[in-house]
């Protein structure tokens, strides 16, 4: 059968894993690659990076971060956060990364998804979404939820779906950064109406928030990133205590 | 040395890195010289069985790779797995390289598809040499499986329905799952799989 997945995500900015301060011993290893080889040596299912560069050098690292961890973490990983167009996704792929996670860039073109699909297979294109609650339902948010698009968050995913996507990041802004659980109303309603595994994020804050997310919601993943980097957790603890829970997890 | 076969089909950067890891060298080539130099061949994959299988043809590469699949152990990754089947029917209908039989379909499930995370291993007990990685979880990305006769596969894994992950006939093997993104367990298993297939290559020619 298969097992839940534990996704740590790393926001890189300019060549350098920024959340995570705390992070003491890997800090000092410094960088993005060596924090990704941890990761996945200690058990993390798959890896995200989410390059948060500002500048043109900011990225050209990142793809030299990429060609890196392609040769040092045997686990599969996703980079989203610059990804704009074709070419973008092209770099990223062709650097080693096994996915590409799109966002603003899909909700702006949505005819990014199809073509990203059809050039390089549904498996490679992530749809991340970041979703707001309203009064008439949750709406898809961009620029860090700061901008409402209107559009409909589950009408969103449904179309991320028909149009190729192989699965969804979804980050609810309303529990990111609060550490009080998932939303789990949220993850429900978008994973009972798409056909594709669905990755929940925001609001992790506790090992019991993981197994919580998957016992009460279908969801195939679960994305954390402050419960690591702050070491107030590993990756084995969270999956001990999913194990104790009676959720299937891959034991490393 | 382990020849990857290189037809344009991406980033084989993990490939390599994995059987380097595992002691091996390995090149990226497309040149039966350097193919000759090898102790086994690799045939990886992304994509979908008819793009890959296209490049195949169009490089005029399908000649080659039969003679090399007769001559030394073949193994075939993910796409390059399903490559080794008959025939093919993602994007229509497409002639595989026919070096095992079997075709090449939608995973038939009431399971999410594309079957993608880590799922654990079955391995059949006519294969005692596997038996190590028998419920070891290894990380799949695929929505089109290998319907193949059961004495080829040595092991399965189960998604609504039986997924054949390993199978063997002869020197020619094939894994559907990712081993170079299935962290210690998949180099393991690589490893197994360039064992099996070199012991198979050796008996042929002790015959």
């Amino acid at each position: 059968m298969i097992a839940k997945r534990i996704i740590p995500c790393l926001d890189v900015k300019d060549g350098t894993v920024v959340k995570g301060t705390n992070f003491v011993s890997l800090r000092e290893l410094g960088d993005p690659v060596a924090m990704a080889a941890a990761y996945s040596k200690s058990g993390a299912d798959e890896i995200v990076f989410l390059d948060i560069s500002a500048t043109h050098e900011g990225r050209a690292t990142m793809m030299d971060i990429v060609r890196q961890t392609a040769l040092h973490v045997f686990v599969p990983f996703t980079v989203g956060g610059g990804v704009r167009s074709l070419d973008d996704m092209t770099t990223m792929l062709q650097a080693g990364a096994d996915k590409v996670a799109i966002n603003s860039a899909a909700v702006a073109e949505p005819e990014l998804i199809t073509k990203g699909a059809e050039k390089f297979g549904s498996q490679c294109i992530v749809v991340a979404i970041d979703a707001k609650r309203f009064d008439d339902g949750w709406h898809v948010v961009t620029h860090g939820g700061r901008k409402d698009t209107g559009i409909d968050a589950i009408e969103w995913a449904k179309e991320a779906e028909a149009r190729g996507a192989g699965e969804i990041l979804l980050t609810s802004m309303d529990a990111d950064g609060v550490k009080t659980g998932y939303d789990l109303s949220l993850t429900k309603a978008i994973v009972e109406e798409v056909r594709i595994p669905v990755i929940a994020s925001g609001g992790c804050g506790s090992p019991e928030h993981i197994t919580e997310v998957f016992q009460k919601t279908n969801v195939s993943a679960a994305l954390a990133a402050s419960i690591f980097h702050d070491k107030t957790f590993s990756i084995e603890e969270v999956k001990q205590s999913c194990h104790q829970e009676g959720v299937r997890i891959r034991e490393a | 040395m382990i020849a990857i076969v290189d037809y344009g089909v991406g980033n084989v950067a993990s490939v390599a890195n994995a059987c380097k890891q595992l002691g091996y060298e390995t090149i990226l080539t497309d040149k039966k010289e350097e193919f000759e130099q090898a102790t086994h061949i690799i045939l990886p994959g992304v994509g979908s069985f008819r793009a890959a299988m296209e490049e195949i043809e169009q490089r005029n590469l399908r000649g080659l790779l039969l003679e090399l699949a007769a001559q030394k152990p073949f193994i075939g990754i993910c796409v390059g797995m399903q490559l080794l089947f008959e025939k093919g029917f993602e994007h229509g209908e497409t002639e595989g390289l026919g070096l095992i039989p079997g075709t090449v379909d939608k995973i038939e499930t009431t399971h999410l598809l594309p079957h993608i995370g880590w799922n654990s291993l079955e391995v059949s007990s006519s294969f005692p040499t596997y038996t190590e990685h028998d419920g070891k979880h290894v990380y799949f990305v695929h929505s089109y499986q290998a319907n193949t006769p059961e004495e080829y596969i040595i092991a399965s894994t189960e998604y609504g329905t039986q997924i054949p992950a390993i199978v063997q006939k002869g020197t020619i093997c094939g894994i559907q799952f990712h081993p170079e993104k299935s962290e210690k367990v998949g180099q393991l298993l690589l490893q197994s799989v360039f064992e099996s297939s070199q012991q198979a290559f050796s008996k042929e020619e002790s015959i």
